[in-house]
């Protein structure tokens, strides 16, 4: 699936701007963190991890059937969402070079799947569609920036030789799809292992999912019952290439739709009352004119959406370090270079861990741990981040092969494997960077003065247009930060990989 | 692929048709404390109202004060169990809706500010000067005995916001929640509804020697159960007097002490003036 790479064999220039970027953004990270609220605030944070532990061990699976209809629901919820969004994907793909539709999926993406879930509760209420549509949104934006991607990157000739006349459907389906297919199975399989958490975050806000049974255990301390959970969602995950078979997928996906549960009743008259009346600026709504407006929206700006994003911005140059530390830290546990065939069965378990824990999660525990500061934010992003990354470069570096004499030890891992991984871990960190982002923002919701705290208080207070107005500047902030990551890449020439995408 | 995209929408479309059949009275609560405990209240109630009302009745729970409001708002639930100010913003969204009965209780609610042991602070009859700079949680954002009303105070006694006044200001998310934090010292103090704290000392489940109640505000109105204006359409001609009136005459005492109240008494919108004016004070509300 990895090109083969050409980053191995770096000049001297390319090297110091490499290593330049790098100290840059440490540099940074470290100003965040001298400025960053990062104490511990509990009493005993230890005895309470204790607990957690001592229920991790003794899960309680006293309610199975429980257990297993938000289990149910969960896997629903994200086939049915990843569907429609691969669907839309798809389609929006092929008309992706124009840069109306560009655009569009470049913004329903920089929305985190919780902020239109929290959008669409405001009128679908708590339907089985709100869940859905706040899964396929954002990941149509995704998957038709991919997919596109994906296509174009396909071999050209076949598309050159087909026969003139051949019609532009099949010229597309014969010539273009077959030598992408592969990659777009692939990419479709690793949206759905994020759709299945996506889902079970949902929970969190109200859907019938992992999440909403999670939050419930947890909060009233019973962490037997979050011991329980946890596993059976990491089984899931783990499990996922045994369960999911290409030829069983259209089975799921048809059934799916009938395993949402039923919430209740849509009435249609809320969504016109909310794109004509609840997301209209007070002073307008009011009839206040235009420099009601101004004072409104400088007011929301100067005391919501500035305070949000600094934090939003400190918080995420810190964790996307964080991530990079644990991603180099961690990559050898799976590496062959550096570990035996029994101790990269371990390794593999931590990071798979460590991957599958929603970052949303994880803040989630760690806050009710050690109490609330940026600490428990920057450790879970971290950690799930950097799990991640150092999945994939501890994959990749399987793949090298080094000469018999090479150093062992430390050596091996500063002046053979990190160099020649270096590129690919950059490109991928800076991948990283905008999701990074995202998750910081909706962490808000948990009492981090993120942009999302500010949205979360906005709902509470019923007040939609002032949470519309500072989701926007979340997702334009999103969109920015993409575009210097694009930037960074292509200044220190990271190749393009498509599948590290989200 | 085309026709696969196709089946899916058809399927989207099945989804979203709404469920027809004979139409519940849906109701739902405030999370205000353990999900447990109030799916049992509730399911209790939603029993005892399906007998009264001779209708189907179903409990939903929500996960956050708002949601109760617009799940209300969005006429999926007709009625609910609305704190103070959550009640005042549902009644304002919904032209007709109106309070239809509290809790005896209610009527003289009051706050209670709570204090770690290592703070070394004192039950005392004003909010003591000291609690200045330190840590401090609220209960829900959109609660009024755990929000609304300690931030009024907190406003009123020291002239400064919540921000300013203590070194970091959370929200708990719920009462119980505020008591475990407080007990735990990851806040060196609390504001919660006094209610839950007395029901949760007399059933033994807080270690009064960990935290202790510093202040109790004044009095004020709280909770009560509000209904939609257009349920007499929906349901029958004096529907919504019906449901008063099963309300009011619940005297189940297993029932009443799973809220705890000692009963429920009818209310008005009116009764609730002073709490939308305070949460206007706030800039809570418009």
């Amino acid at each position: 699936m990895f090109r083969s790479s050409s980053d191995t064999a770096h000049s001297g220039l390319r090297r110091s701007a490499t290593v330049r970027t790098s100290l840059g953004f440490v540099g940074v990270a470290l100003l965040c963190l001298a400025i960053a609220d990062i104490q511990v605030t509990t009493v005993a944070p230890w005895r309470e991890l204790g607990r957690l532990v001592i229920g991790l061990v003794t899960p309680d699976f006293s309610d199975p059937a429980s257990i297993g209809t938000a289990l149910m629901r969960t896997v629903a919820f994200a086939f049915v969402g990843v569907a429609l969004g691969a669907s839309a994907g798809f389609l929006l793909a092929l008309v992706f070079h124009l840069r109306a539709v560009r655009t569009l999926c470049a913004f329903v993406r920089a929305i985190h799947e919780l902020f239109w879930a929290l959008i669409f509760l405001q009128f679908f209420g708590l339907h089985p569609l709100t869940g859905v549509l706040a899964i396929a949104l954002p990941y149509a934006g995704v998957f038709a920036k991919v997919y596109s991607e994906i296509l174009d990157e396909a071999d050209p000739l076949p598309m050159q030789v087909v026969p003139a006349g051949t019609g532009l459907i099949s010229s597309f389906l014969f010539a273009r799809v077959p030598d992408a297919w592969q990659h777009l199975v692939s990419y479709t399989a690793y949206r759905l292992e994020c759709g299945l958490r996506s889902s079970a975050v949902l929970g969190f806000v109200g859907m019938p999912t992992l999440g909403f049974a999670l939050q419930s255990s947890f909060a009233q301390g019973y962490y037997s019952e979050v011991g329980a959970l946890l596993l059976v969602f990491f089984v899931l995950i783990a499990t996922l290439r045994f369960w999911v078979r290409p030829w069983l997928v259209p089975l799921y996906v048809v059934v799916s739709p009938f395993l949402l549960g039923n919430g209740l009743p849509i009435m249609w008259g809320n969504v016109t009352r909310f794109f004509t009346e609840d997301i209209v600026p007070a002073p307008l709504r009011h009839g206040e004119g235009w420099a009601a407006l101004w004072h409104w929206f400088s007011d929301l700006l100067l005391t919501e959406a500035l305070p949000g994003l600094w934090t939003t911005v400190v918080l995420t140059q810190i964790a996307l370090v964080g991530t990079g530390v644990i991603a180099l830290l961690t990559f050898p546990l799976i590496s062959r270079h550096f570990t035996t065939r029994p101790g990269s069965m371990l390794g593999h378990v931590a990071l798979v861990v460590a991957r599958s824990t929603p970052e949303y999660l994880l803040a989630y525990v760690l806050l009710q741990l050690w109490g609330p500061s940026m600490l428990p934010a920057i450790v879970a992003l971290a950690l799930h981040n950097g799990g991640i990354i150092g999945h994939l470069i501890g994959r990749r570096s399987n793949e090298m092969t080094l000469r018999l004499d090479a150093s062992r030890g430390v050596d091996r891992y500063a002046y053979e494997i990190v160099p020649r991984l270096y590129g690919p871990f950059l490109a991928f960190l800076f991948y990283r960077w905008e999701i990074i982002m995202r998750e910081t923002a909706i962490l808000g919701i948990l009492g981090i003065a993120t942009l999302g705290f500010y949205v979360d208080s906005a709902i509470q207070e019923l007040r939609f247009d002032r949470a519309l107005v500072l989701i926007v500047i979340t997702a334009l902030l999103n969109i920015g930060v993409d575009s210097v990551a694009r930037a960074l890449r292509r200044r220190l020439r990271l190749r393009h990989m498509v599948n590290c995408e989200p | 692929m085309f026709k696969d995209t196709l089946r899916k929408l058809m399927l989207t479309l099945a989804l979203v048709a709404p469920v027809a059949a004979a139409e519940p009275l849906v109701f739902t609560a405030i999370p205000d404390q353990d999900e447990t405990k109030l799916r049992e209240r509730f399911q209790k109630v939603a029993d005892y109202l399906a007998e009264e009302l001779d209708t189907e009745v179903r409990f939903v729970p929500v996960k956050s004060y708002a949601a109760a409001v617009t799940a209300f708002r969005n006429n999926q639930v007709q009625l609910a169990w609305f704190g103070g100010l959550s009640g005042v913003q549902a009644r304002q969204l919904v032209p007709g809706s109106e309070a239809l009965a509290q809790g005896v209780e209610d009527a003289q609610f009051r706050t209670y500010f709570i204090a770690h042991e290592s703070t070394g602070l004192e039950a005392s009859d004003q909010l003591p000067e000291s609690i200045q700079g330190m840590t401090f949680t609220f209960g829900s954002k959109g609660s009024t005995s755990g929000r609304l009303m300690p931030e009024y105070y907190i406003r009123q006694q020291f002239d400064a916001s919540p921000e300013e006044v203590f070194s970091r200001v959370g929200f708990s998310g719920n009462h119980s929640r505020t008591i475990d934090l407080v007990e735990s010292g990851t806040y060196q103090t609390g504001a919660l509804n006094f209610a839950v704290w007395e029901s949760e000392v007399a059933a033994g489940n807080v270690n009064t020697d960990a935290v202790k109640v510093i202040w109790e505000t004044p009095t004020y109105a709280d909770y009560q159960w509000t209904i939609r204006g257009d349920v007499d359409e929906r349901f029958g001609a004096g529907f919504k007097e019906r449901v008063r009136k099963a309300l009011v005459n619940m005297d189940d005492p297993k029932l009443l002490a799973s809220f705890p109240r000692e009963g429920f008494i009818p209310a008005s919108n009116d009764d609730y003036q002073g709490i939308r004016d305070t949460a206007q004070a706030l800039d809570l509300i418009d």
